[in-house]
C-alpha cells in the first residue's frame, strides 16, 4: 500500500473526528458561506451524536440485510431451495428499483416516524448487493472441491460451514461493504421523517438557506462513507488472511 | 410414467404434486390478512381515523361470493398446481377480482354525489394484493419470457390499469379522490418529474460518453476521473442539491440571462445539475468497461479495412460496447427517477411534492398518489432497458 | 474386499449401469476401463453412495453399504477424483487432516499421521505442511490428494481418473508410487480410467465396461488371450497385443538359468522393455542382474518371443 494513501487516510480521519468533537473551532472556515449573521456551525444538535446515530441506523439495517440476504442466498443454492431462486432474484431486484424515498414514505403510515421507516427503506435497498454476491460466491466454489468434500464424508451442513461459506466469504463481505457504504448516504433521507442523523443538518440548511449547514451535513456524510469503505476493505483483507490459518 | 415422488398424493391415477412451499406461505398470509385485517377503511371525512370494514360487509352477496371463489381458486393453484401458466392466469384473475371488489366497495360506501367521504383500501387488500402479485411474479419468472414478451406484458398491464382508471372504475377510492382534487397539479408535476429525470440523463450521456471514450483511450486519466466521480457519489443527494443552490443562486444574480432561462438557486436547476453529476459515474464507468470488452480482433479488422478512427469508434467499438453502456443508462435512469423525488424538497417539483406533502399531513393517500407512479415509472424503465440490453446481447452473439 | 452385486442405475428411461457384479479381493487393485459414457464413473460413485443405486447392493468387508448414513460411510472410504478438490483455503496439513478430524481423532494422533503421510509421499513436512494448495505443482497436488484420502486409514480407496491431469513423465512415476503405497498400507483399491496402459500397469484385475455393462472382469493377460467380446479386444488393441502381453511379465519371472555376455537388465523391467533393449543392442541375449549384482539368469530373444503368444 503506497504510504501517501495511508497518510491521506489518517489525515482525513483526524479531520473528521476533530470536526465532530469540536466543530466550533472550524467556525471561521464556514463563516463566509453564511448570510445575515446566521450561525456558521450547526447549533440545533450535537454533530457527533447525529453522526453516530446515522452510523448506528446504517449498521443495524446492514446487519438485518446481511442476515436475510446471506440466509436467502444459502437457501436458494441448496437443492431443496432451488425452487425459490428465480423469485428471490426478482424480488431483490425490485427492492433496489424501488426508490428508497418511496419505501420510506409508504412505511411511515405503517410503522410511524423516526428510525423504523428508515430502517425498512435501508434494509430493502441494501439487500441486492449482498444477495447477488452471496449467490455468485457460493456458485463459484470449484465443483471438484464440493465433490471431494461430499466424497470424504462431510454432511451437507459441515460442507456448507467449513468449505462453501469460507470460500464464498470474500465476495459476501464485499457485498456487505458495498451495501453499507451505499446506505450511509441514503440514510440522510431518513431525516425527512424525523430519524436522527446528519440529514437534519442538511434540511435545516435548506430551510434557512444556510449553505454552511448544508456543507457540514453533506461533507461529513461523504467523508464518513469514504473512510468506512476504506476501513472495511482493510478489515476484510485481515480477516481473510486468518481464514487459512484457522 | 415416472415413479411417484415421496409425499405425493395419487388421486384416481393422476399424481397431484405435493404442496408448494411458496404457495403455502402466500395462502397462509393472505388468509390471515382477510380474517384479521380490514378490507377497506371507511372515513366520513379526510381527517378522522377510519372505520374498518371487511369484504363481506361491503359487497352484495354475489359479489363477495364471486370474489371469494376466485381467491379460493388462486389459493388452490398456489398450493397444488405446478403449471406456471395456470398459476399466472389464476393470479391475474384473482387480482382483477380483488381490485374490482375494492372499487365496488368504494362505490357502495360512498353516498351518491358525496365528495367528502373517503374509502381507503385496508390492510387485507394490500396483503392480498402483494401475495397475488408474488404468486404471479413467481409464475412469470418460471415461464422465463423473452425480452419482447416481457415488454408486451408490461404494456398490456399498464394499458388495462390505465383504461380502468380512465373509465372511473376506481374513482370512489380515496387515492383517486385525492387525484381528482389535484388533477391539474398531478399532470404538471408528472411532466416535471419526467423532464428532470430524462433531462439529467440526456446531459449525463452527452458528457459522460465522450468522457468515457477519453478515459478508455487514455488510461492514465482513469483513476483520477473515476475517483472524483466516486467521491461525488458518496455525497448524499439532498446535500448535493443544497450545495449547488448557492453557486447557482449567485450565477442567477450575476447573469440575468441565466435567471431568465430558469437557472436559479432554487427550483429545478440545482436538482438537474446534481443528478447530472450523480449520473456521470455509471455512464463513464460502463463506457470504459464496455469498450474494454470489445475484441481487439474486431477493431484491428476494422482498421485493416480502411476505416478512420472515428468510423471505427462509432461503427464498431461503441456498437459492440452498447449493451454494457445501456446497462449504465438503466442504472442512471432508475436512480434518477427515484432521486427526482427528493428534488421536491428544494422546490424542483416532480411527483415527490405529493410524497412529502403526504408525509407532512400524514395523509397516506397523497403519499401513494406520488409514490405509486414513481415506482411504476422506475420499474417500467428498468424492465424496458433490461429487455433492450438482452436483445442487443443476443444480436451480438 | 468390495463385493458388487447386480448394481444398476437408471435415470428415467436410460440405463447408465446395467446389473454389474464383481468382487475386488482384499488388498488388490482393480481397474475399471471404458470409454466416456460407459458408466464407469457412475459405478464408482455408487460404491460410496454419491450416486444412489436404483437396485443392487455393495458389500464392503461383508457389510452392506446401505447400513449407515451415506456421509458416515464415506468417512471410511478414501476418495480421489480428477482435479483432486483440495480445499484452497486450508493448508496441506489441514487438508490431509480433514477426515481424521471428522472422526474425532485426538490432535497428537492426527499430527503424527499427517507427518507420516507427508514423508511417505516424499513431501518434506517442514516445507509443505503449511503450504497452500495453489503453491504446489500438479504432481504435488496429486500426492496430497491421495494422502488426504488415505489419512483415516480406510480399508478401501476409490479413485476416478486420479492421474488424468498429470503430464506423461510424472504420470508413470505416480502410478508406480500408487502400487508401492497400496502394498505398504494394504488398501483395497478400485480405480477408474479410460487409459488401457494404466489399467495394464496397475490392475491385478481389470474390468472392461461398455454402455453400462460389464463385459469382462479378469486378469490383464486373460483380456488379451481370452477376450470375452470383440469390444474388449478392440479396447486392448489388436495391433500390438503381443507386446502388451510381454509388458505383463517381468524379466525376473522369465529369466532362465544360463550365462550371457549381453547387456545387463534389471529383473523388474518388463519383457517388452527387455526386448527393446535386445533389439537396440543387437545382442542375442541379456543378463538379468539385481541391483546388488546378483545374477538371476539370462533372457534370449527366443524366450521372450515365446512369451508373447497366448
Amino acid at each position: 500500500m503506497p504510504r501517501a494513501a495511508t497518510v491521506l487516510r489518517l489525515a482525513a480521519f483526524a479531520l473528521l473526528v476533530s470536526f465532530l468533537v469540536a466543530p466550533q473551532r472550524f467556525a471561521p472556515l464556514f463563516a463566509p458561506l453564511t448570510q445575515y449573521g446566521a450561525p456558521p456551525i450547526y447549533d440545533q444538535g450535537n454533530l457527533l451524536t447525529l453522526a453516530l446515530a446515522q452510523l448506528g441506523t446504517v449498521c443495524v439495517a446492514a446487519a438485518a440485510s446481511s442476515l436475510v440476504a446471506v440466509g436467502l442466498g444459502i437457501l436458494v443454492t441448496r437443492p431443496s431451495g432451488a425452487r425459490f431462486l428465480p423469485l428471490s432474484r426478482t424480488l431483490v431486484n425490485i427492492g433496489q428499483t424501488f426508490p428508497p424515498v418511496a419505501v420510506l414514505a409508504v412505511a411511515v403510515p405503517l410503522v410511524g416516524f423516526g428510525e423504523r421507516p428508515t430502517l425498512i427503506a435501508l434494509f430493502a435497498y441494501g439487500l441486492l448487493p449482498i444477495f447477488e454476491n452471496t449467490l455468485v460466491g457460493l456458485r463459484t466454489v470449484p465443483p471438484a472441491v464440493l465433490e471431494a468434500a461430499s466424497g470424504m464424508g462431510m454432511s451437507a451442513r459441515q460442507r456448507l460451514l467449513t468449505v462453501e461459506l469460507p470460500l464464498a466469504a470474500p465476495l459476501i463481505l464485499e457485498g456487505i461493504r458495498l451495501s453499507l457504504v451505499l446506505n450511509v448516504g441514503t440514510a440522510t433521507i431518513g431525516s425527512t421523517v424525523a430519524a436522527k442523523g446528519l440529514g437534519e443538518v442538511i434540511i435545516a440548511g435548506l430551510l434557512s438557506s444556510n449553505t454552511a449547514f448544508i456543507l457540514q451535513g453533506g461533507l461529513v456524510t461523504g467523508l464518513m462513507a469514504i473512510l468506512l469503505y476504506d476501513f472495511l476493505a482493510a478489515l476484510e483483507r485481515r480477516m481473510l488472511r486468518h481464514v487459512t490459518l484457522d | 410414467m415416472s415413479e411417484a415422488q415421496p409425499g405425493t398424493l395419487a388421486v384416481g391415477g393422476a399424481g397431484i404434486t405435493r404442496i408448494d412451499p411458496l404457495g403455502a406461505v402466500l395462502v397462509a398470509a393472505g388468509a390471515a390478512a382477510l380474517l384479521f385485517l380490514p378490507f377497506v377503511v371507511f372515513k366520513s371525512n379526510r381527517i378522522v381515523p377510519g372505520d374498518p370494514r371487511t369484504l363481506v360487509q361491503v359487497l352484495p352477496a354475489w359479489g363477495a361470493l364471486g370474489c371469494a371463489a376466485l381467491l379460493a381458486l388462486a389459493a388452490a393453484a398456489a398450493l397444488w398446481v405446478a403449471n406456471a401458466r395456470a398459476r399466472l392466469a389464476l393470479a391475474l384473475l384473482a387480482l382483477a377480482a380483488v381490485a374490482l371488489a375494492a372499487a365496488a366497495a368504494g362505490d357502495a360506501l360512498t353516498p351518491p354525489g358525496d365528495r367528502v367521504v373517503r374509502v381507503a383500501p385496508g390492510g387485507a387488500f394490500w396483503v392480498v394484493l402483494v401475495c397475488l402479485g408474488l404468486l404471479g411474479t413467481d409464475a412469470t419468472t418460471r415461464l422465463r419470457p423473452g425480452p419482447g414478451l416481457r415488454v408486451l406484458m408490461l404494456a398490456a398491464s399498464l394499458a388495462v390499469v390505465g383504461l380502468a382508471l380512465a373509465h372511473g372504475v376506481f374513482d370512489h377510492l380515496s387515492i383517486m379522490r385525492e387525484y381528482a382534487v389535484n388533477a391539474v397539479r398531478f399532470a404538471r408535476e408528472a411532466r416535471q418529474h419526467l423532464k428532470l429525470a430524462f433531462g439529467s440523463l440526456a446531459a449525463a450521456a452527452l458528457v459522460g460518453l465522450p468522457l468515457g471514450v477519453l478515459c478508455h483511450r487514455a488510461p492514465r486519466l482513469r483513476p483520477g476521473v473515476l475517483t472524483t466521480l466516486n467521491v461525488i457519489q458518496t455525497i448524499p443527494a439532498i446535500a448535493l442539491f443544497g450545495i449547488l443552490m448557492a453557486p447557482l443562486g449567485a450565477l442567477a444574480a450575476a447573469v440575468p440571462l441565466a435567471d431568465r432561462l430558469g437557472i436559479r438557486g432554487i427550483g429545478a436547476a440545482p436538482a438537474v445539475v446534481a443528478l447530472f453529476l450523480y449520473s456521470l459515474l455509471p455512464i463513464v464507468a460502463n463506457t470504459v468497461a464496455g469498450l474494454k470488452r470489445v475484441s481487439r480482433a474486431a477493431v484491428d479488422a476494422a482498421h485493416g479495412m480502411g476505416m478512420t478512427s472515428w468510423q471505427v469508434l462509432t461503427q464498431v467499438e461503441l456498437l459492440l460496447a452498447l449493451p454494457v453502456i445501456l446497462t449504465g443508462v438503466r442504472v442512471v435512469l432508475v436512480q434518477n427517477i427515484g432521486m427526482v423525488t427528493i428534488a421536491a424538497l428544494i422546490g424542483g417539483g416532480g411527483l415527490g411534492a405529493f410524497v412529502f406533502q403526504g408525509i407532512g399531513q400524514t395523509a397516506i393517500d397523497l403519499v401513494l398518489l406520488g409514490a405509486i407512479p414513481i415506482v411504476t415509472l422506475a420499474f417500467s424503465a428498468a424492465l424496458i432497458l433490461d429487455a433492450l440490453v438482452e436483445v442487443l446481447d443476443r444480436v451480438k452473439a | 474386499m468390495i463385493e458388487v452385486e447386480n448394481l444398476t442405475k437408471r435415470y428415467g428411461e436410460t440405463t447408465v449401469v446395467d446389473r454389474v457384479s464383481f468382487t475386488v479381493e482384499r488388498g488388490s487393485i482393480a481397474v475399471i476401463v471404458g470409454t466416456s459414457g460407459s458408466g464407469k464413473s457412475t459405478l464408482l460413485r455408487m460404491i460410496n453412495r454419491l450416486v444412489e443405486p436404483t437396485s443392487g447392493r455393495v458389500l464392503i468387508d461383508g457389510r452392506d453399504t446401505r447400513g449407515d448414513p451415506a456421509h458416515l460411510l464415506r468417512r471410511r472410504i478414501g476418495y480421489v477424483i480428477q482435479g483432486y478438490g483440495l480445499f484452497p483455503h486450508r493448508t496441506v496439513a489441514q487438508n490431509i487432516a480433514t477426515v481424521p478430524r471428522l472422526l474425532g481423532w485426538d490432535a497428537r494422533r492426527i499430527e503424527a499421521r499427517v507427518r507420516e503421510l507427508l514423508e511417505v509421499f516424499s513431501l518434506d513436512p517442514a516445507s509443505y505442511a503449511d503450504a497452500l494448495p495453489h503453491q504446489l505443482s500438479g504432481g504435488q497436488q496429486q500426492r496430497v490428494g491421495v494422502a488426504r484420502a488415505l489419512a483415516a486409514e480406510p480399508a478401501v480407496l476409490l479413485m476416478d481418473e486420479p492421474f488424468g491431469a498429470l503430464d506423461p513423465i510424472i504420470r508413470t512415476k505416480a502410478q508406480d508410487d500408487l502400487r508401492g503405497i497400496q502394498q505398504r498400507f494394504g488398501t483395497t483399491v478400485l480405480l477408474v480410467t479410460h487409459d488401457m496402459d494404466e489399467a495394464f500397469r496397475l490392475g491385478d484385475r481389470v474390468a472392461v465396461m461398455s454402455a453400462g455393462q460389464l463385459l469382462q472382469y479378469d486378469r490383464p493377460a486373460a483380456l488379451l488371450t481370452r477376450p470375452a467380446a470383440e469390444f474388449v479386444s478392440r479396447m486392448t488393441g489388436l495391433a500390438d497385443r503381443a507386446l502388451r502381453l510381454l509388458s505383463l511379465v517381468t524379466a525376473g519371472e522369465a529369466a532362465l538359468p544360463g550365462p550371457s555376455d549381453g547387456p545387463a537388465v534389471a529383473p523388474t523391467i518388463s519383457l517388452r522393455e527387455a526386448l527393446s533393449e535386445l533389439l537396440w543392442s543387437g545382442a542375442d541375449s541379456a543378463r538379468v542382474v539385481d541391483a546388488d549384482g546378483t545374477v538371476r539368469g539370462r533372457l534370449t530373444v527366443a524366450t521372450i518371443l515365446a512369451r508373447g503368444r497366448p
